[in-house]
């Protein structure tokens, strides 16, 4: 099973000065509720430097300090994963507030749902010592034909958790379908515009505003600190895996 | 001694302690925002980057005032060190309220973040995105705080120099709301 998590991050630029960005990831809930949360799972999951691999007892501690986290992994495991990136679901998991002109809001929460078909992921590839398979096949359907993900918008109810990332809302809950995200071409990290700018989840448009989930401050924080700090290693980075070359070639045959 | 000194005049006085207030904020918020991952720090971002900018404003405003209503002279009974000193710092504390609000703006602009004010009210960037530039602004921004905090504790002791000690009127001329001077 892929133990690494996919993204998908957006940067909408409407018309004027207002920006929305977003990042979005292939789990339905995230693992922990909170900066402490995150904290701990970071030093429990930290492989163990004689055995190159996380400390099972360590990782035990943590699921028995943070029942959440053990919840949301039982979800997280239970969501089958998709073949590539084209058919993956990307969740924002974090709740927002859509906010009227007059004041009113409603909590919501969004996702990316692919118009590709679903192919569930084939055990052998993500065993496989080829690490680029997900960014070739990409390049290579990208070139064949645009990719598509519906905007889908969850609106919640009262009472439902909005300051905690690691509960699902009810299934039943209004989706709305507000747009189409369309890729239709690709490009290598060393040449693309995106490491130069932070998907910070605070950057929103009028309208849209952070709920009470915790997550957001300290992602915003976060991002911001180590944003700074790759803009100031910028020549130590290592070449990107996907050269420029290789999406001009559509992708490593 | 008695202190015939004039004061400073009230528009410049009301600016000065608004400013005070303002900066001695902006600097507590600063370090505040960057040292914390809690929901604090939505709230002390959204504050710091429009108080940054009334500061820029209230700053050339400042510069303004000052070229029509000149500080009062310095009192004779000042040594020439000292002089240099109050005045040395004085420039100082007036150039780093106009560069640190431009270094924000700047290194917010060479990173490409919008710059929000209030809602949909956003200022246009003042560089090009350029994360080189941006990662030289950044740090830049945090020593000035620096540099500015030091300059402000000088400045607050250099008036309780003149107030408490050498007692020539200089601090009056700033604090006093009374409606006549009288000597201390």
């Amino acid at each position: 099973m892929p133990t690494t998590v996919r993204s998908l991050a957006l940067r909408l630029l409407p018309k004027g000065t207002e920006e929305w960005r977003t990042e979005t990831i292939n789990i339905p809930v995230f693992v922990v509720n909170s900066a402490k949360g995150f904290y701990d799972q970071t030093l429990a999951s930290a492989p163990n430097p004689a055995t190159g691999k996380p400390d099972p007892a360590k990782m035990k501690a943590f699921l028995a300090a943070h029942p959440e986290a053990f919840k949301a992994m039982a979800i997280i495991k239970k969501a089958p994963i998709s073949s590539g990136f084209a058919d993956s679901t990307f969740y924002g998991l974090d709740a927002f507030r859509f906010v009227n002109a007059t004041g009113d809001s409603v909590p919501v929460r969004w996702s990316l749902v692919p118009l590709q078909p679903f192919v569930e992921e084939d055990p052998a590839n993500s065993a496989s010592a080829d690490k680029n398979y997900l960014f070739d096949a990409l390049i290579a359907q990208i070139n064949a034909h645009p990719l598509q993900w519906r905007l889908s918008v969850t609106v919640g109810q009262p009472g439902d958790p909005t300051s905690d990332a690691t509960l699902p809302w009810p299934d039943d809950r209004q989706q709305i379908d507000a747009g189409t995200v369309t890729l239709d071409h690709v490009s290598s990290e060393a040449t693309g515009g995106c490491t130069d700018v932070n998907y910070d989840p605070l950057v929103l448009p009028s309208g849209i505003e952070p709920s009470d989930d915790p997550l957001l401050s300290a992602r915003s924080a976060v991002y911001a600190r180590s944003f700074t700090l790759r803009a100031g290693a910028r020549r130590d980075k290592p070449p990107s895996a996907i050269t420029a070359q290789d999406v001009l070639a559509g992708g490593k045959q | 001694m008695s202190a015939q000194q004039p004061r400073f005049s009230t528009f410049s006085r009301l600016l000065h302690w608004l400013m005070a207030v303002m900066i001695l904020a902006m600097l507590f918020i600063g370090i505040g925002m960057v040292a914390s991952v809690s929901e604090r720090y939505q709230v002390l971002v959204s504050i710091h980057k429009p108080l940054g900018v009334a500061i820029l404003v209230l700053v050339v405003i400042r510069f303004l005032n000052r070229l029509f209503n000149p500080p009062p002279a310095l009192p004779d009974t000042m040594p020439p060190l000292m002089r240099l000193a109050a005045k040395a710092s004085h420039i100082l504390l007036y150039a780093l309220m106009l560069i640190l609000p431009l270094v924000g703006w700047g290194m917010l602009s060479a990173a490409r973040y919008p710059i929000v004010l209030f809602g949909a009210l956003h200022l246009p960037p003042i560089l090009p995105h350029d994360l080189a530039l941006y990662a030289w602004l950044r740090p830049l921004h945090t020593d000035l705080a620096y540099l500015l905090f030091a300059t402000f504790l000088a400045h607050l002791g250099a008036a309780l120099f003149h107030g408490l000690i050498r007692q020539d009127g200089v601090l009056s001329s700033m604090a006093s709301w009374r409606g006549t001077i009288r000597g201390n």
